[in-house]
């Protein structure tokens, strides 16, 4: 018998309740975690997760490298690190910067627990409770309960084909000025955008760098995708355009070599790195030095670029697979997005069906995707879904987005029976656009609307 | 002592709930010195029965499969005692649609409504009724499920305009759903426990205007009050009348009964009855138990006991 565990009553429950932080009460259990914790089960093709193919990482190499950290570095491998991360690995970080042409000084970077943690140490380092942080519309689900954990009020901007809404960001920057009111930082993922798919503009770019330095706001840039680019030519982040002032620039490890390393790292203005540091202590004092020695001899072992260059090949065969596929079984009455790079296709739905409750329906079809709420936090994106095309083979994408048109279908043709209304063969020109979706994201109905023509 | 098997998990969509539900009951079986092995329900679910020989199933799943008669039915063929309704109690308690027809029938009060399949929509042309069943329930209309034993699914229709979208949610989840008469007023949950009714919870919502998933399963979320404030006289009836849906149904063991009190009106209404309502830490059947001085583990005790077949016969040991 344990007597911690003897009795966890309504009235113990009462009493923890009094306990937890106020900042808990955002911190939401939901109805779409628990149908998400199905998703994981092994007979549901997963277009779900933002995961990268590890299967493909050779094994001999990992076993090579792990022999060798044996031998040069076990006692090194096995004890603590500098907060701010090995040295080592730093090279690695500007060597892996140098080819998104960026250049920055090792002693710039901070090394952390994955690109994750950036994001929490940026809201522990900058935001109070209440403060405004400005994120795209949708943003990345991961950031949702970072921002809400620290009682941010995050204000989405929309998005088009060229990411961000620089306009509408400048509008809502008048709009809060008026109100006194600053925002913390922006947060933006300019390239290949989790979930939306879409990239912000070289005019974009250089416009949100001009924002933020007349205005003196901090940006965090995003930039796991960055190198996975599977066409047209690579564009400058915003650290390069700012020469770092304004701009704190977030990298990881996870998609160029793998998120097991949990290996990400900052680089920021110094004042900002500094107080950053000091949140990383506090929160884990260093990221493993497990592997950071192992990123280190992974880098001093060979060119990083092959694997990555393997990757490319892999996940740009992926996404046309699905994007075929979604041309060939979603409806017309959906759009989505046509991304050159990154993970993932955002795809918008007629208004009336509602992306969560498709969930439980795919998932009675052993299919799963993310629903679009998960990137907003003021319940927006419920008729909008995010798929992935990297964590599954090129069969499985297609048989996956299969069965969600099929899902899909059913309840628009459904839709049309208890309204009597019938727009499946409505011109694309004819089609009724949600006004609250189109402010949302504009989509490239059209070009999907081609793409579905040339097949016919 | 027993061999007991917690069946928990499972594919239904309330895994993460049956999950909790499992290990609860598992920690308070090995407390009180039962051998216990857990079983995350799976197509190997038979194969695990046959090599384990358990002495007697807890069944913690909720939802599909597990609520709805399904691994009942497999118990019984394996010949192996297990906690709770058995399937004909689980299917008809299931089926809400069914459940409210038996309750009608029997002169019990449950909120009116009207059921369609989807093919009554898509063959039959169903949804020129639409109009009429609006007139009738008047707005708002709760559309839910008709197999769905969580919150999943159930939308609210203000206006017409809504029944469309809502139908669409419903329909995700099962193929049969109910468009039902909105009560307004108090949510009671009166837990029967072998045949006895224990003290009502009352279920506060906090911030959304109805008893939504996430606020159901989140501490903090809905405030409950065990035993509600109701005085005697409403009580004994609330008691009265969950004890009688209980026998309708033919449950055993013990079940909850969802209820509402009607504001304008002071009248009881039946919405469902779990026959597995969840054992998670901020479940409704253990705070009543509680309530009625019956901690967690004597809880778990009773529920088993009653289970095994009564003082063992002769030559009747499972294979």
């Amino acid at each position: 018998m344990s007597p911690r565990r003897s009795r966890a009553s309504a009235r113990d429950l009462e009493r923890y309740a009094g306990l937890f932080a106020a900042r808990t009460q955002v911190m939401k259990s939901s109805a779409m975690r628990d149908l998400m914790a199905i998703t994981e089960r092994p007979e549901i093709i997963s277009l779900a997760g933002g995961l990268p193919d590890t299967s493909t990482f050779p094994p001999e190499l990992l076993a090579a490298i792990t022999a060798r950290m044996a031998v040069d570095s076990s006692a090194r491998a096995l004890q603590y690190g500098p907060t701010d991360g090995m040295a080592a690995v730093k090279d690695c970080v500007v060597e892996v910067m140098a080819a998104e042409n960026t250049h920055v000084d090792p002693g710039d970077v901070l090394v952390t627990s994955g690109g994750q943690q950036v994001i929490d140490l940026v809201c522990k380092t900058l935001v109070d409770p209440g403060d405004v942080i400005v994120a795209e519309a949708p943003t990345y689900p991961g950031a949702v309960p970072a921002f809400s954990s620290y009682q941010a009020d995050v204000v989405q901007i929309a998005m088009d084909d060229d990411g961000m809404r620089v306009d509408e960001l400048e509008a809502t920057l008048d709009r809060l000025a008026a109100e006194g009111r600053r925002p913390k930082f922006i947060y933006t993922i300019p390239n290949f955008q989790n979930p939306a798919g879409v990239t912000l503009s070289l005019p974009r770019r250089r416009r949100l760098v001009e924002v933020a330095r007349r205005r003196e706001l901090l940006i965090l840039e995003d930039n796991p995708y960055g190198l996975l680019r599977y066409e047209g030519d690579p564009l400058p982040t915003l650290h390069s355009l700012d020469g770092g002032e304004f701009v704190i620039y977030l990298g990881t490890f996870s998609k160029i070599l793998s998120p097991g390393v949990r290996l990400g790292w900052a680089v920021a203005p110094a004042p900002v790195l500094e107080k950053m540091n000091l949140g990383k202590q506090a929160s884990d004092l260093c990221s493993s030095s497990f592997t950071q020695v192992f990123v280190a001899a992974y880098f001093a072992h060979g060119p990083w670029q092959d694997y990555l260059g393997a990757l490319r090949e892999l996940y740009r065969r992926r996404r046309d697979a699905m994007l075929d596929a979604l041309a060939e079984h979603l409806p017309a009455q959906a759009s989505w997005t046509r991304p050159t790079g990154g993970l993932f296709v955002w795809a918008t739905l007629p208004d009336y069906i509602d992306t969560t409750d498709l969930l439980a329906l795919a998932l009675s079809r052993n299919v799963a995707f993310v629903p679009g709420r998960a990137a907003y936090l003021d319940g927006r994106g419920g008729s909008s879904l995010r798929l992935n095309f990297s964590g599954v083979d090129e069969a499985a994408i297609r048989e996956g987005v299969r069965r969600i048109g099929e899902v899909v279908r059913e309840q628009v043709d459904l839709y049309e029976t208890l309204t009597g209304r019938a727009t499946a063969t409505a011109e694309p020109a004819a089609r009724t656009v949600d006004p609250d979706l189109a402010d949302v994201l504009e989509l490239p109905a059209r070009r999907a609307e081609r793409r579905r023509a040339e097949r016919r | 002592m027993s061999k007991v098997a917690v069946l928990k998990g499972g594919r239904s969509l309330e895994r993460q709930v049956s999950l909790r539900s499992g290990a609860r009951v598992q920690d308070a079986l090995e407390r009180l010195g039962h051998e216990v092995v857990g079983i995350d329900v799976g197509p190997d679910l038979v194969r695990d029965l046959r090599s384990i020989a358990p002495d007697v199933a807890f069944v913690a799943l909720h939802g599909r499969d597990g609520e709805d008669g399904t691994v009942q039915e497999l118990l019984e063929l394996l010949d192996i005692p297990f906690t709770a309704s058995g399937v004909s109690a689980c299917i008809r308690c299931s089926d809400k649609v069914l459940a409210k027809h038996a309750m009608r029938d029997a002169g019990l009060p449950t909120p009116d409504f009207y059921a369609f399949t989807e093919t009554a929509f898509k063959e039959l042309g169903a949804a020129d009724a639409l109009g009429v069943i609006e007139e009738r329930l008047a707005f708002p209309i709760v559309v839910k499920p008709a197999d769905q034993g969580s919150a999943l699914g159930i939308r609210f229709a203000r206006s017409p305009a809504d029944v469309p979208g809502a139908l669409i949610a419903a329909f995700s989840y099962s193929s049969k759903v109910l468009l039902e008469r909105h009560v307004h007023g108090r949510e009671l949950a009166v837990s029967v426990l072998d045949g006895q009714a224990l003290p009502i919870v009352e279920a506060i919502p906090h911030e959304e205007d109805f008893y939504d998933f996430a606020a159901r399963y989140t501490i903090g979320r809905t405030s409950f009050v065990c035993p509600a404030e109701l005085g005697a006289q409403l009580t004994t009836a609330a008691q009265e009348l969950a004890l009688a849906v209980f026998d309708l149904l033919g449950c055993r063991g013990f079940a909850r009964v969802d209820l509402m009190l009607e504001e304008e009106t002071g009248a009881l209404f039946v919405l469902e009855t779990n026959t597995i309502p969840g054992l998670t830490d901020t479940s409704l059947l253990p705070q009543a138990a509680e309530a009625a001085g019956i901690d967690f583990d004597a809880l778990i005790d009773r529920i088993v006991t009653l289970a095994l077949p009564a003082p063992a016969p002769a030559g009747s040991t499972p294979v």
